[in-house]
């Protein structure tokens, strides 16, 4: 019998490489996106303006309070009610990107707020535009802060992503439960799916570990 | 745009969010203090010295944080009634969720034991304190005070987390407005007015860990 469902997983195993793919599609594409809009959000926070700071900080707390699975329902059903026709894969990385820019955004705040002001006064004093003391000074003492907690943050984009499963994408959860309904192994099917996962998050933990002892940061911050 | 928002329907429904609310407050504070019982376990076991208990426990630990807690949750669902274990939903749901947190507490209770200096054990040592002695009067009371914010932290993604039970159809309140939306086919009045409870547990326990944080900061001056 058992024999019997390896068979017909064996057979399954295209769709569990498309759903695999689909997994990684999503969380590279809003990684790469999350990033650039986090550290985006992340230095306008810090700029100095007030209004603009406490609106991104009134937004990522939005972010942060709410239940992801809750938020792609808002984008996917809402957006619609507003003339913007999604589809589901489109909403997934709207909803994955805005999810990560929100948690980068506050990475790259506690790592700006880590340069000790001397600094930033030394570079005042030595001339340099507002672009070249973030470039030049702020932002490369800043990354040993950012980056353990940066590399954490996209295993958790990865392990979120299952969660558009939920909207009908076919990523590797979906993809678990699609089998699960043909071979009735829960056990078996979604300890696959669990292998799968943790092929591409566990290298990333031990990478942010790495990092975390090489940087010298603070135990206990990061959670991944 | 939103023009036919419709207030109205959420008033109607409110007896439905109330109790989704309170189900989901409810499943989360039962869930929590599971969490707490599991990573006090796993803690305990990924302390020792021995492989015997301290390997076992890091492969939960990083089998659980390297794999979305929907898939542990799956794996549950569709699993157990194989082992024999018939469970209602909201069990399963409890379960999934107190194993998945436990994981991630058994981490935090870790780094605040070992954020006690080594000076302070090895004084207890020499006071010819026994080892339960030396957790209890020593090491526990300050490794508390460390862990407290981080745990709060973790009651808050434990909350958010709930919101997944609604896929294997408890009746918590994401559920709610999932109802709302496909009754009614309102989305709109269904997903914000959960959002709006969700931040309102968000902002409470928030609320609680600045309470907290400021609270323990003083008892930290006095000592």
């Amino acid at each position: 019998m058992i024999w019997q469902q390896l068979q017909s997983l064996a057979g399954s195993y295209p769709l569990a490489l498309r759903g695999l793919g689909m997994t990684v599609m999503l969380s590279l594409i809003s990684l790469v996106l999350g990033t650039l809009l986090g550290f985006g959000l992340g230095i306008l926070r810090t700029g100095g303006n007030q209004l603009i700071s406490g609106l991104i900080g009134a937004w990522v707390d939005l972010i942060r309070g709410t239940p992801f699975l809750v938020q792609i329902f808002l984008i996917f059903f809402i957006l619609p009610e507003f003339g913007i026709e999604l589809d589901a894969f489109t909403a997934g990385i709207i909803a994955l990107t805005n999810l990560a820019a929100c948690f980068i955004c506050e990475i790259v705040v506690a790592g700006i707020r880590s340069v000790p002001t001397g600094q930033v006064e030394a570079a005042l004093a030595s001339g340099l535009s507002r672009w070249q003391r973030m470039r030049q000074v702020v932002l490369p003492q800043a990354m040993r802060i950012v980056l353990p907690p940066l590399v954490g943050q996209y295993v958790l984009l990865i392990k979120d992503s299952s969660v558009v499963s939920a909207i009908g994408l076919t990523d590797l959860t979906r993809v678990g439960w699609l089998v699960v309904q043909r071979v009735p192994n829960g056990l078996l099917v979604f300890f696959l799916v669990g292998v799968g996962y943790f092929i591409v998050c566990y290298p990333l933990i031990m990478l942010a570990r790495r990092l975390e002892q090489r940087m010298g940061a603070a135990h206990g911050e990061v959670q991944l | 745009m939103l023009e036919n928002f419709s207030f109205r329907t959420i008033v109607e429904y409110l007896p439905l969010f109330g109790q989704g609310l309170i189900t989901t407050v409810w499943l989360s504070a039962l869930s929590f203090v599971g969490a707490l019982i599991v990573g006090i376990v796993l803690c305990a076991m990924n302390l020792q010295r021995g492989w015997l208990f301290r390997v076992p426990a890091k492969a939960y630990i990083d089998a659980v944080r390297a794999t979305p807690l929907l898939a542990q949750l799956y794996f549950l669902y569709f699993g157990l009634p194989r082992l024999g274990f018939v469970l209602p939903e909201l069990v399963v749901g409890i379960l999934a969720l107190s194993l998945n947190s436990g994981a991630y507490i058994a981490e935090i209770i870790r780094a605040g034991i070992l954020s006690i200096p080594r000076g302070q054990v090895e004084a207890s040592v020499a006071s010819g304190m026994t080892y339960v002695q030396r957790m209890r009067l020593v090491v526990l009371p300050q490794a508390f005070k460390v862990t407290i914010p981080p745990l709060l932290g973790q009651a808050i993604v434990l909350v958010k987390d709930s919101a997944l039970l609604s896929l294997i159809s408890v009746a918590e309140l994401t559920r709610a407005g999932q109802l709302l939306a496909s009754d009614r086919f309102m989305p709109a009045e269904g997903f914000l007015t959960i959002a709006a409870f969700y931040l309102l547990l968000y902002y409470g326990l928030k609320g609680l860990a600045g309470v907290s944080s400021r609270w323990l900061g003083t008892a930290g001056a006095r000592t």
